[in-house]
């Protein structure tokens, strides 16, 4: 059994209107089934409203399924008395960079789940200095997070769940409030985290530019998986992408219109250079 | 109606320790009916910079004219100017307060004083303008969807009926599809009523294909202010300050390494793909 | 406007005072106020202000800094002044106009001025010198024993420093929300009180939402790193009495018995 293993996973909320009356169930998460290995970085797509962050909030138990069954690290999470093994293994980074940073300085803040966890003092010192360092924030540590960028908070906010030592990373639209720069910033160290951590990642996002380097991509649409593959798999079909309201990156989008205009290019490329090398084969 | 700003400086903080140029000697002239980009990374003074259009801000040094008058002048009136240029801050639908949209819209005009049906007219033409279904107009603003309360929030500003409509990191937060009907309909309200529109982004791939010129803002000052053409020919420079030119615009320069002839001025993907189909056939000879 | 309350927001630098444990230094200002309320005669308040200098002296924060906080309540202290001064019935001194002043009036004002002045710098050198998480901190660990009478004494410190870091957060807010109304026509600045009351609610309804909005969102992150209140838990920083502690309280102590001999005395 993967990391997180999901099982015709539902989850369905009641619709009141002003006074209270049930008008109706809206269904957020419909019979999904997904099973993510060990070290794998695995990006859940998805337009807004796509059920793909109510979906994430299984995996670090702050919703219960309405149906079906969530493991993480083999725990089912139904089983109240393991819920806080579940988050301890399953951390969590949220959207907004404001709202999850509970410390007044940086150092304090990650220091705030291993304070939770019972951590012996000695240890949460060495536990934060290692995470701040994992993200590279560490010549941060005194300073207030009001002060940073929005990068740099999500960074200090990865830091937090790391000191955790988590097995796995859920970030549930870390990048939606960021600009370019600060993008690009959480990503890179998120890739770290996978690459040199081996933390499993599991990355909920609507930019595509973001998921290139995921080894499997998930695609929501009305809570439903409407697609699954690896990133060129999935970039191969421009077409069923924007029926989801998504994009691609710009080259793979050039590619799609070269290909419609009659040049024999592979499906799926992904960066200006294997555009390039492709190209250049057909002189 | 144009706007002329004339060398403005701002500085926060004026007299405390820790004073900050954010705006520092910036001449632009925004004339009748252009579509102008501004672009620049979080902190180097966009959002400032535009706030100083309506007055919110009053800059330290320099001038501004609206239409000819300088707006720093005691006897101009502020309101009015705050009627004719309206800006849309970053994440609007945070300004919702109303019950019902309907009535959310209708808080700009009657803050001009206009009569109840007068206020509403505008209402109306405002959300009729921005594509909000008619059958959510007497929803609770709160219940809308992300992309349905932007656009209550920007048919709050347009229902001011101004002449320029300045948007301030208008997509943020949206998904692709959102952000392009988003782009989509602001470039279909400047054609079809000619208004001035600002847009403010981080992003020259979401402007490019739908503005006319663009500014690019760095360390509160105008590194380059022209056509996207030429601005993103600049596109080391702009890598240098951390902005990026279009995904294409480094497709093509790639290719033009590799020896292709290819034209690398195209800012869109219809172009570049044009470009492309130019330069195998060239080569083809 | 708001932002320029310095009074007592927490002034970086490197001192001894900043260093010690937030329990002596919160014992300390609440023993030096109660002691500038026992004193009889000026002597007592000679004695606090070279105390108070001295402690100023070691904090490393520049004077003018803490007079600048001071101009925020320079009102409030005139106010209290005047009342004492001109409204203190007894032994006529001068009297101009309608109004009399009183040599009773006069001890009075000038005993309030001096004691308002001394307190207000006192604590806010705590404040200056103590992070607020240091400080709750402190208060959590100084009302331990109020468990015992099922006070909340984790939640109430934590309520607080929660508090304490949304502040900036929630007043940045307040002035975007306020900018975005402006430019929407809306006047928060002319009016009699009920139109500016009424002016408000464009500004408030959004930044209660708001308010709300990132209390869920923080709640939820809280538990997603396994907060469950204060049972289990370890400190990162936990506060461990050093010598500079000691002698800090037996610094304190020296002040309150030279200062109530002296204060206490009878001279005139």
């Amino acid at each position: 059994m993967g990391i997180v293993k999901t099982k015709d996973l539902t989850y369905e909320y009641v619709r009141r209107d002003e006074e209270g009356n049930v008008e109706g169930f809206t269904t957020a998460v419909d019979q999904v089934s997904l099973d993510i290995r060990k070290g794998e970085f695995v990006a859940i797509l998805g337009h807004n409203g796509s059920g793909k962050s109510t979906l994430a909030k299984h995996f670090n138990v702050i919703l219960n399924p309405t149906e079906g069954t969530v493991w993480v690290d083999g725990m089912n999470t139904s089983e109240q008395e393991r819920v806080w093994d579940i988050r301890q293994r399953a951390g969590m980074v949220f959207q907004n960079p404001d709202n999850q940073i509970i410390g007044q300085v940086v150092e304090e803040d990650v220091g705030f789940g291993p304070e939770n966890m019972g951590i012996p003092t000695k240890e949460i010192w060495e536990r934060v200095e290692e995470s701040l360092k994992a993200v590279g924030m560490y010549e941060y540590r005194k300073h207030s997070p009001n002060k940073l960028s929005g990068g740099q908070k999500q960074r200090v906010s990865i830091a937090g769940v790391l000191a955790m030592h988590p097995k796995c990373i859920v970030l549930d639209e870390p990048t939606a409030m960021l600009d370019p720069s600060g993008r690009r910033e959480v990503i890179r160290a998120v890739r770290g985290l996978n690459d040199v951590e081996g933390i499993t990642v599991i990355l909920i996002t609507h930019y595509m530019e973001e998921i290139i380097h995921a080894d499997r991509v998930f695609v929501m649409d009305s809570g439903k998986i409407a697609m699954e593959g690896t990133p060129r798999e999935i970039f191969s079909q421009v077409e069923r992408l924007k029926e989801l309201r998504l994009d691609v990156p710009q080259v793979t989008l050039l590619a799609y219109e070269l290909q419609k205009k009659g040049v024999r290019l592979p499906d799926g490329i992904l960066t200006a250079r294997e555009l390039a090398d492709a190209l250049a084969e057909m002189r | 109606m144009s706007i002329i700003l004339d060398h403005i400086s701002y500085v926060y903080g004026e007299d405390g320790p820790m004073a900050v140029k954010a705006l520092d000697d910036v001449c632009l002239q925004i004339p009748d009916g252009q579509f102008v980009g501004i672009i620049g990374h979080t902190g180097s003074g966009k959002s400032t910079l535009v706030q100083h259009m309506n007055g919110l801000l009053k800059a330290t040094s320099g001038h501004i004219y609206f239409n000819g008058e300088d707006i720093y002048d005691r006897d101009f009136e502020m309101k009015k100017l705050r009627s004719k240029v309206g800006l849309v801050f970053q994440y609007p639908e945070h300004q919702l307060f109303e019950i019902d949209v309907f009535s959310d819209v209708c808080f700009g005009p009657k803050n001009l004083g206009l009569d109840k049906k007068e206020a509403e007219l505008r209402a109306f033409d405002a959300l009729r303008k921005v594509g909000l279904p008619m059958e959510l107009y007497y929803q609770s603003p709160f219940e809308l969807s992300g992309g349905q309360k932007r656009r209550a929030a920007i048919a709050g500003v347009l229902a001011m009926a101004p002449e320029m409509l300045i948007l301030d990191e208008p997509t943020a937060g949206l998904d692709p599809k959102g952000r392009d009907e988003i782009l989509h309909q602001i470039k279909q309200l400047q054609t079809q009523t000619n208004m001035t529109i600002l847009l403010v982004s981080h992003s020259m791939e979401d402007v490019a294909e739908y503005v006319d010129r663009i500014v690019v803002m760095n360390k509160g000052k105008v590194m380059y202010d022209d056509v996207p053409k030429k601005v993103f020919s600049h596109y080391k420079e702009l890598e240098e300050v951390g902005l990026a030119a279009p995904q294409v615009t480094y497709i093509l320069h790639e290719l033009r390494e590799r020896g292709f002839r290819v034209d690398v001025n195209a800012t869109t993907i219809e172009e570049a793909a044009e470009a492309v189909l130019q330069a195998l056939k060239n080569d083809g000879k | 406007m708001l932002r320029d309350i310095t009074l007592g927001q927490y002034y970086q630098t490197e001192s001894v005072v900043h260093r010690l444990d937030p329990r002596v230094k919160l014992g300390g200002t609440l023993l030096f106020i109660i002691s500038l309320f026992l004193f009889r005669n000026f002597l007592g308040y000679g004695v606090a202000v070279v105390f108070l200098g001295v402690v100023i002296g070691l904090s490393h924060v520049p004077f003018r800094y803490i007079v600048k906080g001071m101009r925020a309540i320079l009102f409030l202290l005139l106010i209290t002044v005047f009342f004492n001064l001109f409204l203190t019935p007894g032994t006529e001194l001068v009297s101009f106009w309608k109004l009399t002043i009183t040599v009773e009036g006069l001890r009075m004002a000038v005993n309030i001025a001096v004691r308002l002045t001394m307190l207000i710098i006192g604590s806010s050198i705590m404040t200056l010198t103590t992070t607020p998480n240091n400080l709750t901190d402190g208060m959590e660990k100084m009302m331990k024993p109020l468990k015992l009478f099922r006070v909340p004494v984790h939640e109430v410190a934590m309520i607080m420093s929660i508090a304490l870091r949304f502040i900036p957060i929630l007043l940045e807010e307040t002035d975007k929300i306020m900018k975005a109304q402006i430019a929407r026509g809306a006047d928060f600045e002319t009016g009699n009180i009920v139109k500016r009351a009424r002016a408000l609610v464009p500004l408030l309804v959004p930044l209660f939402i708001s308010a709300f909005r990132r209390a869920n969102d923080l709640a939820m992150a809280m538990e997603a790193r396994c907060y469950r209140g204060g049972e289990g838990r370890t400190k990162m920083k936990p506060l461990v009495y050093q010598k500079r502690d000691r002698i800090g309280y037996l610094c304190i102590l020296c002040y309150l018995a030279v200062g109530i001999t002296v204060g206490r005395l009878t001279l005139f």
